[in-house]
């Protein structure tokens, strides 16, 4: 195996290495719209004109459904919002919610999985029985319930970013639950685990040592596709009006709800700006995800052909190199 | 160079349902297992749905707080029995459940079953006409993007298929609203049917509540114009979502037969790559295309909820949205539990249908 250096290992990068023509190319796009939607988020309060919720400046209260142009880059709402404020602004409550929607079922579902998966028993049938019922309950629906639940629909700014990254936490939490459950199974039975129980090894080491690091080599790819799904579940969530009120926070599904009134009167501005926000950062992240996928899937994965193995790329090691790829980078990591 | 990589299949995303049974035997007990695994699953999710509505309090001071006086307001939660404990009152509710009797709603008396039906039927319609349309959609774009496979299609395929999903259904509907409706004013803007026609065909004896159904049986064509004319857009924004996903999905699985060795062994002969396509790897391609349709099920109810709200058609989830806005949440937890029966059973059906498909799925 050539040698590689940390950086190389990362996981993005790491896929970046490996992608050619087609692929690279929705990588980087992906990259691209991901890092922008990061960015906005980070550094909307200098970017954004005005303020979420500010209707009036020095001048006077804006104008109400102002076409885009002049002081109003994208126009204003009925309420006399700045549509170009409340979208850079809804790129930070987007933010929040899936990172701390995220981070909140990784650390649960990992955990329950670990748990499960390694321990077996009656545990393991109830908590497999109950994901199962949680899985195939629609998504949305639970969302709801779970949001009814946590704030009776309605909130203040942190109020209705955590009650939406609850919602969607509940939502996510089998699925991560699913699939450190099944690596941790397979790995219960591979001779290191057992080598290690001989040492003498406790349950909790075994499972926080050996298992853990083991099995969540998948998760960055089911970050990034639960990352899209998260912002879909928030945008949905405010476009049924059970998000965040418009004077705590801006957010884009709250705003195309109310824009869907204008769309009769043939008021564009007000729709499409938040809608193509949503769009664009679900598509980036899908686009990541989506080609992360692909590349750890050797029979998915575009090869370079014969015939451009001149190009610089290639040299590292031509064809041969992709097909043990998956068990290699396991490998790879054991070792680090 | 294809033949190369020889990789299991692998369940790359660990998304899957994972199937539990471990008994081996022969198709009738696998059904029995199947079927009788539907049970818990609709008592987890109707008992998650009923405590998680309960943890905040009664339905009555959520849907009336505030708008009584307190005294009334305690006479009516006495009379409907949420003073009770709990667990007395969570066994009545299953009872009922069981017979079918969900309560009546708060907001507007009526009883919760008859909400489901008259909405439901909608609901169906909506669900129906989406499905056509992502097959529609998604079985010929799908063979189409494997058949260039790295070209310039295959390229715009799958973009079009990652946008038609990363676009939220009330986004696409939005947009078709501003350019088919406002702009070009070809469909109409929201509804099922005109006034007119809905009374029409609310008129009929014995309705089934699907409009063009109605229509077609009492030869009303103008009726039926219309109702069509009503569900293209809804139907489309709904659809497109799916179409992207069996888009992709035929196209991973023929890419995936197309490497097989009978395809293989069909090359060397000289059968053509478009004959290869459309003789040898489509038809083992679609099985997946049947278990993803049963799974997306729970994604176009969710999605219907949502199509609903946008285009003002009267079904399950307007009905949804509205009873939540007026925080009726007897009405809402009817339409929740339906919902989720709706999904346990569908997806009973689709794991019998994969199993009478392909042996290998009993294990």
């Amino acid at each position: 195996m050539a040698k590689q250096s940390l950086i190389g290992r990362l996981p993005v990068i790491s896929h970046l290495n490996k992608s050619v023509g087609l692929q690279r190319g929705m990588l980087i796009t992906g990259l691209v719209l991901s890092g922008l939607f990061i960015l906005t988020a980070i550094f909307g309060p200098l970017i954004a004109p005005y303020s979420f919720n500010q209707i009036g400046d020095a001048n006077g209260n804006f104008p109400a459904q102002a076409a885009p142009g002049g002081t109003h880059l994208w126009g204003t709402t009925v309420g006399g919002y700045d549509v170009f404020s409340r979208v850079v602004w809804g790129a930070q409550t987007a933010l929040e919610v899936i990172v701390v929607a995220v981070i909140m079922s990784i650390f649960i579902g990992v955990a329950l999985g670990l748990l499960s998966g390694y321990l077996g028993g009656w545990l393991d049938r109830i908590l497999v029985v109950v994901a199962d019922a949680i899985y195939a309950f629609p998504t949305l629906l639970l969302a709801i319930v779970m949001s009814i639940v946590i704030s009776r629909g309605q909130s203040s700014l942190w109020g209705g970013i955590f009650s939406a990254a609850i919602s969607i936490t509940v939502v996510f939490i089998p699925q991560y639950f699913r699939v450190i459950r099944a690596e941790t199974i397979r790995l219960k039975a591979e001779p290191f685990v057992e080598s290690a129980k001989v040492v003498g090894a406790s349950n909790l080491r075994i499972m926080s040592r050996h298992i853990y690091k083991n099995a969540t080599r998948t998760l960055p790819l089911i970050f990034t596709l639960n990352a899209s799904e998260a912002i879909q579940t928030l945008a949905a969530l405010g476009f049924l009006g059970f998000g965040i009120e418009p004077t705590s926070a801006a957010e884009w599904g709250f705003d195309l709800n109310k824009a869907l009134a204008d769309a009769t009167a043939g008021i564009w501005w007000t729709g499409i700006f938040p809608g193509a926000a949503i769009a664009l950062t679900v598509l980036g992240l899908t686009l990541v995800g989506e080609s992360m996928n692909d590349l750890n899937d050797p029979r998915l994965r575009g090869r370079r052909r014969a015939g451009s193995a001149q190009k610089p790329g290639a040299q590292k090691g031509g064809p041969a190199v992709q097909a043990p790829q998956p068990a290699a980078d396991a490998e790879a990591r054991n070792q680090a | 160079m294809t033949t190369l990589i020889e990789a299991p299949p692998t369940d790359a995303d660990g998304l899957m349902p994972q199937k539990t049974t471990k008994s081996g035997g022969g198709l009738g007990k696998y059904i029995l297992v199947r079927f009788l695994l539907i049970f818990p699953t609709i008592l987890i999710l109707v008992t998650l749905v009923f405590f998680l509505m309960r943890i905040t309090g009664d339905p009555i001071t959520a849907a009336l707080g505030g708008r009584l006086p307190a005294e009334q307001l305690q006479q009516r939660i006495h009379d409907a029995g949420y003073d009770r404990p709990v667990l007395v009152q969570y066994f009545e509710y299953l009872g009922q459940v069981f017979t079918g009797n969900f309560g009546r709603t708060i907001s507007d008396d009526r009883p919760v079953t008859e909400v489901l039906t008259t909405y439901g039927v909608a609901t169906l319609e909506l669900v129906i006409n989406s499905l056509v349309i992502a097959l529609l959609i998604g079985i010929p774009l799908g063979l189409v993007a494997a058949y260039r496979r790295d070209k310039w299609q295959d390229a715009v395929l799958r973009l079009f298929a990652i946008l038609s999903y990363a676009t939220p259904v009330f986004f696409t509907g939005l947009l078709f609203k501003l350019f088919f409706s406002t702009a070009l004013g070809w469909f109409p803007v929201a509804g099922r049917a005109n006034v007119s026609t809905e009374l029409e065909l609310q008129g009929l004896s014995a309705p089934t509540g699907i409009y063009w159904l109605d229509a077609l049986r009492s030869g009303n064509f103008p009726a039926f114009g219309d109702v069509v004319s009503h569900s293209v857009l809804p139907a489309l924004a709904l659809g497109l979502i799916t179409g992207g996903i069996f888009l992709r999905l035929v196209r991973t699985n023929v890419i995936g037969t197309l490497g097989k060795d009978y395809v293989e062994a069909g090359r060397s002969r000289g059968v053509s790559e478009y004959r290869l396509v459309t003789k040898h790897a489509y038809k083992p391609a679609l099985i997946p295309v049947i278990t993803v349709m049963g799974l997306q099920i729970a994604l176009l109810l969710g999605g219907a909820v949502l199509t609903e709200t946008t285009f003002e058609w009267k079904g399950l989830g307007l009905a949804l949205a509205s009873y939540l806005q007026a925080r009726d949440f007897v009405a809402v937890q009817g339409i929740v539990v339906l919902l989720a029966v709706i999904v346990a059973v569908s997806n009973f059906i689709v794991d019998i249908v994969a199993a009478l498909i392909d042996p290998r799925v009993r294990y």
